[in-house]
């Protein structure tokens, strides 16, 4: 009374109906999950650009708008290639799905080149998280943010503030590194450099960080795909693998596509 | 007191608050202790009735309706009844809104500080508080007028700690970076406890002191007794008061004691070795050195976590330390 | 039918003799890989009460060293150590895979007829991270023991020179378990059910466990993040929960309570499960108002995700958001009440059987009804300023955590013992046990309410001489119950051995699981059983000859 017995059909599922359902459900939540994992520093962000969206308007400068703009049409790309994979493997064809799965790990191999060159600009100029913050200013000497001297630092029992003033570390943004075509502006920056830059490289730094080994474990997930494509193993009859690998792949550039705008494109 | 406040104060129906705090509660020594006690007996003595009124059905069924001999199987009766089940749904609903409602208003008053309040400055660090006065003057207890509103601002030096006078049923989290704020009235001279409530490391059960409430007049006659105390004490004993107040006694003994740092008896005078190898003798130059630049010369075998307190102690003040390091032999 | 055992099975519904789950195959390799739910199950089951003993111990030496207000057997930070231990061993190792993943994972799939869990290899795969987990967590002792106590504070937890990060990446492994646990839960009731199970045809445990996967999937990732970014902060010092550096220590509480406190639901929403199954079989009778529970457990999972401001009354948290949080706390305790009465109306009029399971269940509405009712009292602002961070608070939670979910989880472990293991414990034992943990529990806990509304702040290793009373008082109690503790142990091990064996529905229950014989087989049941209403007992009559109840309708056939 049971049904054809496909050779992947597991043996506590009644259907390959219910398999397929079961995985796909499976994989939405982990997806859910997935999204409340970045969920978190996406409240991170929003807390910290509502205190104090004079660092976020500042520091985003230096990031690079065109590097980024590149590695999200990438990413665009590799999510195109993607589901054309799962097309290719739904209708059973060898060698489309492998090329096109090829194509988008080829996609993220690029993709991190470009994460990297941007790393290493920042890592040259000191561009970076919290304690490490020392960016080298062309003339003159910045003072890394000390945490212990910005703890002694707290307004001795004298001082009548008012509001709930975070304490200010010596550290100060990066004069002279500012990207922009006016002199005019730049001079603007360098006096406007607001307290605590170094929030906004953090969050940088966490969300993009996370998001990079999303990528990687994307990639490894891919090629694992790619092996068992380059078998045979997937065609009309059983796709599942390719098409969970491809909803995780298409989150993965989702969040991209939120982190680009609220990290570059800042106004 | 709002009418809406004074409705509710009515609703607790006779269970007045008890200035000696009763079964549960400590003390009541400040003016909203028995704004809370009352709200707090309110629903201890629903909670009462429907703790007796659930268990008190359970213990009932249990006895009435336990199988035994003769009584295999249960009797009929219906899987749900919507009325019923109505009924025991608004009732507690309406009931938590009360006590939302008369929560929140007590709170609010608790939260809001009148305009003349005096203003005391409150620092935490491991494991102690300083109060500071408007007038300069810095102490370990917190000494206040009664009937007189009193204004907290509190900042940490290090971890998050938490200001919590049981008898004025105030707490307030401090955390490092802001301003915590807190406000009491006392209305009953004495002595009242101060806990740390938020965990703070090894010495977070010894950080209390104490909020000694003055007569009136008694306020103003303290502080001029302590605002000049440099004056008028002899040296050694003014600085075995600065010693205590502000926070030396935390880290160095005078008993010969080991500490977090060394102990400080039958230092003065002597040879001290330091974490280079080096020797000095601790005379009035190294001891305001190390209190100025704690970090300068330290001595073998300690840390160098002490902070500066460059700022923090006038000169007059750092001489009568050194006298009374000079007593400690 | 050759087979002696088989044939006895079919009588009484025990399965020893015969091939069973847990002799189905032999050796260590044979369990270690294995991907029966039911066996994974059990070793949840022996690795959570390991871990449970563990915390226990760390209790009972707290409980000790605090007869006295200063004298004391250890020194002030290996006190701190040892209550951030057994907080952290409790909550993360026991408590919260306790109901789900040692007694969901073997009774889930049996209580839907299934033959296993939707994903049998993410379950083993959620067992060994619960491994990974652990071995990362107890190593942080050997490394210097955490001091934080188990909410990880910020800034205290980046700037202590104790191991940290070994126990923070300890739980966040812990968390993935937990993720799996609840991802597989979820796929499982959605797909899984057997003909004839509608949504409001499944038993109401299995509508607590899915609210608890809801909770786990939804909450546990903010954990992880939580965790991760406290992880960086100290190996790599980013600094978005230090002031130093123009980050926010509040946020770090925002986020952790953002899980810990749906992660409290996590932790009963099963336990009340267990009580609406075992209250309906112990009276004999339907359950009342069975919708009500249902749908209360999925409110109160949605509710939960917005109460965890109330743990930052006096964090200095805006008076709005205190509001906003104290109203939707109050909301929340509504779905708990309606449980609790609806248990109580579940009693009127039927045949009670004070068995173990049902003087757990007893317990439970007992301690439960007390530990929701002092959250009247916290959630309420003003009196929360005064009571948070107090004894009360601690007194509190362990009457709903150990006085709710311990004692469901024993009520629990008792009613499906014979189930698991084919054989019945003493019972008489399992009374006498079941007081003295009754009896010791509220000398515990109850004297720490009253020193906590006099003020008695948690976590002092040295106390004011005029709480000595009630810490004494709370000490005897917990050795009370640690009589008790060891009492269940020393009974439970020997049934294994001596113990009767147990018919294949020792209780009369009528859920799906008492259908297959015990314990059950490796695929669960000879024959896919036909669902019917879980809680028509009627359908059910005690048979002398078998030592348990027989379904009318088999028992007719058989005389027919």
């Amino acid at each position: 009374m049971s049904d054809t017995h496909s050779p992947h059909l597991a043996h506590h599922f009644d259907s390959p109906v219910q398999q397929f359902e079961s995985g796909k459900l499976g994989m939405w939540i982990f997806l859910a999950t997935e999204i409340l994992l970045f969920g978190g520093l996406f409240c991170a962000y929003a807390v910290y650009r509502a205190n104090h969206p004079e660092i976020f308007v500042y520091a985003h400068r230096y990031l690079d708008k065109t590097l980024g703009g590149i590695n999200t049409a990438i990413l665009i790309g590799s999510s195109f290639t993607m589901a054309w994979a799962v097309r290719a493997a739904q209708l059973g064809r060898q060698r489309a799905l492998k090329v096109l799965l090829a194509l988008t790990i080829a996609c993220a191999f690029g993709f991190l080149g470009i994460k990297f060159v941007e790393y290493e600009h920042k890592w040259k100029e000191g561009l970076l998280w919290g304690k490490r913050y020392a960016p080298h200013a062309e003339g003159r000497a910045e003072p890394a943010a000390d945490p212990a001297a910005a703890v002694a630092a707290t307004p001795p029992a004298g001082v009548n503030a008012e509001e709930h003033t975070l304490i200010p570390p010596p550290a100060r943004g990066p004069a002279g590194l500012a990207v922009s075509d006016h002199a005019d502006e730049r001079l603007h920056l360098e006096q406007e450099a607001p307290k605590n830059v170094q929030v906004f490289f953090s969050v940088y730094f966490a969300m993009t960080g996370l998001h990079g080994i999303h990528v990687i474990a994307g990639m490894a997930l891919l090629g694992w795909i790619l092996l068992r494509a380059s078998r045979g193993e997937f065609g009309p009859d059983y796709f599942i693998p390719v098409d969970l690998a491809g909803l995780y792949w298409h989150l993965v550039d989702l969040i991209w596509i939120f982190l680009f705008p609220l990290l570059y494109l800042i106004h | 007191m709002s009418l809406t406040t004074r409705l509710l104060d009515l609703l607790a129906g006779g269970v007045q608050s008890n200035p000696d705090g009763g079964f549960w509660m400590p003390e009541a020594a400040s003016t909203g202790a028995p704004a809370v006690d009352n709200l707090f007996h309110f629903i201890l003595w629903l909670s009462v009735f429907f703790f007796a009124l659930i268990v008190g059905l359970m213990v009932l069924f249990v006895v009435r309706y336990r199988r035994r001999a003769g009584r295999e199987e249960p009797e009929p009766s219906p899987n749900h009844n919507v009325a019923l089940e109505v009924t025991w749904t608004v009732i507690p609903l309406l009931l938590v809104f009360v006590i939302f409602v008369w929560g929140f208003k007590v709170f609010l008053d608790l939260n809001t500080p009148p305009a003349n309040s005096y203003e005391v400055l409150v620092t935490g660090q491991k494991w102690k508080w300083l109060f500071t006065y408007p007038n300069g003057h810095v102490d370990e207890n917190l000494h206040v007028p009664i009937d007189t509103p009193i204004r907290l601002v509190m900042t940490s030096e290090d971890v998050i700690h938490s200001f919590y006078v049981p008898a004025f049923r105030i707490k307030r989290d401090v955390v490092p970076g802001r301003y915590a704020k807190a406000w009491f009235r006392a209305t009953k001279v004495g002595e009242y406890q101060v806990f740390c409530a938020e965990y703070c490391g090894t010495g977070h059960s010894d950080m209390g002191t104490h909020v000694v409430v003055h007569e009136p007049g008694g306020f103003e006659r303290w502080m001029t007794e302590v605002a000049d105390f440099l004056n008028k004490l002899p040296p050694a004993e003014a600085g075995e008061r600065l010693f205590k107040a502000r926070g030396c006694a935390q880290c160095h003994t005078v008993d010969g004691g080991a500490s977090v740092g060394p102990t400080l008896k039958g230092v003065f005078g002597h040879a001290v070795t330091l974490a280079d190898g080096k020797s000095v003798t601790a005379d009035e130059d190294y001891v305001r050195e190390s209190i100025l630049e704690p970090q300068a010369k330290v001595v073998a075998g300690f840390q160098p976590v002490m902070p500066t307190y460059k700022g923090k102690l006038k000169d007059q003040e750092i001489t009568a330390i050194a006298e009374y390091m000079k007593t400690l032999k | 039918m050759a087979d002696k055992g088989t044939a006895a099975s079919l009588v009484t519904g025990n399965a020893l003799a015969g091939d069973n789950y847990l002799n189905h195959t032999k050796g260590l390799r044979s369990w270690l890989f294995t991907l029966d739910h039911k066996r994974i199950g059990v070793m949840y089951l022996v690795s959570i009460l390991a871990s449970f003993l563990l915390g226990g111990i760390f209790a009972l030496l707290m409980r000790t060293s605090l007869l006295s207000p200063t004298k004391h057997i250890v020194s002030a930070d290996t006190y701190n150590q040892m209550f951030t231990l057994h907080g952290a061993i409790m909550i993360f190792l026991f408590i919260i895979p306790g109901i789900p993943a040692a007694l969901g994972n073997i009774v889930l799939p049996l209580m839907l007829g299934a033959k296993d869990v939707a994903f049998p290899r993410l379950n083993l795969a959620s067992y060994y991270c619960w491994v990974a987990g652990a071995i990362f967590s107890l190593l942080s002792i050997v490394l210097g023991a955490v001091d934080t106590g188990w909410t990880f504070y910020t800034p205290y937890s980046t700037t202590t020179n104790t191991s940290v990060v070994a126990m923070t990446f300890g739980a966040l492994i812990l968390g993935f378990s937990s993720i799996f646990t609840g991802l597989n839960f979820i796929v499982t009731i959605h797909k899984l059910r057997p003909k004839g199970m509608g949504w409001f045809r499944m038993p109401l445990f299995v509508w607590g466990l899915y609210g608890t996967a809801i909770i786990q999937v939804l909450a546990t990732p903010v954990l992880g993040i939580t965790l991760l970014l406290l992880i960086v902060e100290r190996t790599l010092g980013v600094g978005i929960f230090d002031p130093a550096l123009g980050g926010d220590p509040v946020l770090y509480q925002h986020f952790f309570w953002f899980y810990s406190h749906p992660a409290v639901y996590i932790m009963i929403l099963p336990a009340m499960g267990v009580i609406s199954e075992t209250v309906s079989v112990f009276s004999r009778k339907h359950i009342f108002g069975y919708k009500a529970i249902a749908f209360s457990s999925i409110a109160i999972a949605a509710i939960s995700f917005l109460v965890w401001g109330h743990h930052m009354f006096v964090s200095g948290q805006s008076n709005l958001a205190g509001m906003i949080f104290s109203f939707l706390t109050f909301l929340v305790a509504i779905p708990s009440a309606i449980k609790v009465f609806n248990w109580v109306a579940t009693m009127y009029k039927g045949a009670i059987r004070l068995d173990t399971p049902m003087l757990y269940v007893m317990s439970f509405l007992f301690l439960f009804g007390i530990g929701g009712l002092t959250g009247l009292f916290l959630g309420s602002l003003a009196v929360d300023v005064h009571l948070h961070d107090t004894y009360f608070v601690v007194a509190h939670f362990h009457y709903v955590m150990f006085g709710g979910t311990v004692i469901a989880f024993l009520g629990g472990l008792h009613y499906w013992w014979p189930k698991f293991t084919g054989r019945m414990y003493d019972e008489a034992w399992g009374r006498i046990a079941a007081v003295l943990v009754f009896v010791g529990f509220n000398a515990t806990f109850f004297s720490q309410f009253v020193m906590g509304s006099k003020g008695m702040p948690r976590r002092y290793y040295n106390y004011l001489p005029e709480y000595q009373i009630y810490h004494q008082i709370s000490t005897i109690g917990s050795f009370v119950m640690g009589i008790g503790f060891i009492i269940i142990a020393v009974y439970l091990i020997r049934s294994l051995i001596a113990g009767k064996p147990a018919p294949a529905n020792p209780w009369g229950g009528a859920t799906l699981e008492w259908q297959t014989t015990s314990p059950p087989p490796h695929d669960n049941f000879a024959l896919s059983p036909e669902a019917g209403d879980p809680y028509d007992l009627e359908a059910f009559r005690w048979d002398a000859a078998v030592g348990g109840y027989v379904k009318k309708s088999d028992a007719a056939v058989a005389v027919g």
